[in-house]
């Protein structure tokens, strides 16, 4: 097989695997705002604070530490144990529960009824408060995050392909998180279809989705549903925060992944979760394979601009996106 | 009266199910409902009328929650109703529908009347997740009931179909079916007819008598079409600008003078 061909395949299936971690972003935001309407700005942030509680709650790390010595000239900073990664992340879980409940019950549960663009700003205000609070809880240094996934270039998968091209070619050079990342999203969708197709709490959802009043009136509790919503939404976030954490350190930009996020909604729409995954697997591919072909002739880094640009193809031709529903005012 | 009557067509009617006491209901300054009590017996069908704005769904509101009333109490199984939120009423056996249809429109005409269903679903999360034993006897139990109530609606042929592309009249008649899957103690109709032609006026007419009838539900409803109202019902309430003008049987409204000012007007001297 040509060089070139076998290059090009090597970059198509990275630019799936970036893809996948898209996606993983995209999908909270569909969640929320499937159940309730809200377009959730604060989902990168909870991604981050997610990332940042598991690494403090597996160092031992006190929380709020600087506060407190601040006040009580103490001088602790660490409980001096570790918690093993699995039992860190359920705790972490229990975290976005318990802050699923507090958004619910201190914000949300108040703007019942408001201007959708209200929601949104009521998630701006919270996304700057949760990154404020995620910094005064762990401190802002960045983080190692190693909860035993393995890292690297898969050297299996480049000894078994490197015999297809010349000598030049030296093998699909694929990383193993990249792979555990597709398996573990591919797991969390499966898991997400089969919840909401037939657990009840699954069919109350979609049916909060659907229609506030009709739910309500079949005996559905609207809070208890969001604050479902928004502990699902808080896990999926986990899962990308330990993805992208592991990737590149938990650090505030974790926190602009979200910004990704949003050519990857404008693609599949916002309302689909079938659309999130493909169209994060669109932006990733995308975005590798202009870069490998496009990019040298324009002088490169067109992986920065290349998603907004196809967003905005997109709203121009398709607004609703490639899977959302279609919107048909009716006069 | 306390214990019930026997109705014309030799149907048995029960004690009081249902009874509102002197509900006052405002929205600032506009009272939409002014001081007024009146029952609902089991296994009838009471009907509310009232010219546009009487207050007819206001009421009904009030019965299933959706609005607080500022005073009165609303009075279930011979006990004052403590105030809850819609899903809770909805918990206790009152079903409703509306009046501009409220369905799951994504969903199928099946998957809807099953939501009808959810509080009789009780296996937590972790049963359902391993899929054995009770969660798939309950799942197969409820699908039963749904199967026997879109039999009884004749909308098979519709089971499997998208509610969003279903016209008007049949929406109104799975909106019916998902409120009897939850079989409720109290079914609440707001204007079940509205906007029907008259063939479909006479099919829902017919399925509410055999609901009725077969199932024994209590049906309070709100309906604008005098004709139809005087048909079904056994009693009727009669509203006008948010206060009660008349409560008796057809014939005794019918009769009733300020009944027939609000309806045809008051001449002037």
């Amino acid at each position: 097989m040509p060089d070139q061909f076998l290059f090009a395949t090597e970059v198509f299936i990275n630019g799936l695997m970036a893809g996948v971690l898209y996606a993983l972003v995209a999908l909270g935001f569909v969640l929320i705002y499937k159940a309730s309407g809200i377009f959730n700005y604060a989902q990168g942030v909870m991604a981050l604070f997610a990332a940042m509680t598991l690494v403090g709650i597996m160092n031992g790390q006190v929380p709020f530490s600087h506060i407190i010595n601040a006040v009580f000239g103490t001088e602790i900073h660490h409980f001096g144990w570790h918690v093993p990664a699995f039992l860190a992340i359920i705790l972490t879980v229990g975290v976005m529960v318990g802050f699923a409940w507090l958004v619910q019950r201190l914000v949300m549960r108040h703007l019942v009824g408001q201007e959708p663009i209200i929601l949104f700003m009521a998630t701006i205000g919270l996304a700057y408060f949760l990154e404020g609070v995620s910094d005064l809880m762990w401190g802002s240094e960045i983080k190692k995050l190693d909860v035993g996934l393995p890292q690297g270039g898969s050297f299996w998968i480049e000894d078994m392909t490197a015999g297809l091209g010349s000598e030049n070619f030296y093998g699909f050079f694929i990383d193993n998180l990249d792979m555990v990342a597709t398996i573990v999203a591919a797991l969390l969708v499966v898991g997400l279809v089969l919840f909401s197709q037939y657990t009840k709490q699954g069919r109350a959802m979609r049916a909060v989705a659907d229609d506030h009043q009709a739910a309500l009136s079949v005996g559905i509790s609207l809070n208890f549903i969001w604050v479902l919503v928004w502990s699902v939404a808080g896990f999926v976030a986990l899962v990308a925060g330990i993805m992208w954490g592991t990737k590149s350190g938990v650090q505030f930009s974790l926190s602009l992944i979200a910004l990704k996020a949003l050519p990857v909604l404008m693609l599949g729409g916002f309302t689909s979760i079938p659309g999130a995954i493909v169209g994060g697997l669109i932006i990733g591919v995308g975005e590798k394979m202009f870069e490998f072909w496009i990019g040298p002739l324009v002088g490169g880094a067109t992986e920065n601009w290349f998603a907004y640009v196809l967003a905005l193809l997109f709203l121009v031709f398709r607004p609703q996106g490639l899977f959302g529903e279609k919107i048909i005012e009716r006069v | 009266m306390q214990d019930g009557y026997i109705t014309e067509d030799g149907r048995k009617i029960g004690g009081v199910v249902m009874e509102m006491k002197n509900i006052t209901l405002r929205f600032g300054g506009v009272v939409a409902i002014k001081d007024i009590s009146f029952d609902i017996r089991e296994g009838e069908i009471r009907a509310i009328i009232g010219p546009n704005g009487a207050g007819k769904s206001s009421m009904l509101n009030v019965i299933s929650g959706f609005y607080v009333p500022q005073e009165g109490e609303v009075w279930f199984h011979g006990k004052p109703r403590p105030q809850m939120r819609p899903y809770e009423v909805a918990q206790q056996g009152i079903a409703r529908t509306f009046q501009n249809i409220a369905l799951f429109e994504g969903m199928s005409v099946l998957d809807n009347v099953m939501t009808g269903r959810l509080s009789y679903m009780k296996s937590g999360l972790f049963s359902q997740a391993l899929w054995k034993g009770k969660a798939e006897a309950e799942e197969v139990a409820n699908r039963e009931v749904a199967e026997k109530i879109i039999d009884f609606l004749e909308i098979q042929h519709i089971r499997k179909t998208p509610v969003a592309r279903l016209p008007y009249g049949l929406k109104k008649r799975v909106e019916l079916a998902r409120a009897l899957a939850a079989e409720p103690k109290l079914l609440l109709l707001d204007e079940p007819m509205a906007g029907m032609n008259v063939e479909e006026k006479e099919d829902m007419s017919r399925f509410i008598l055999d609901v009725n009838d077969e199932f024994g539900t209590t049906i309070a409803l709100i309906e604008h079409d005098m004709g139809v109202v005087m048909d079904l019902s056994d009693r009727v309430v009669v509203m006008d600008y948010g206060k009660k003008i008349g409560d008796g049987t057809p014939d005794e409204v019918r009769n009733n003078q300020a009944v027939i000012d609000a309806y045809l007007g008051v001449s002037s001297d």
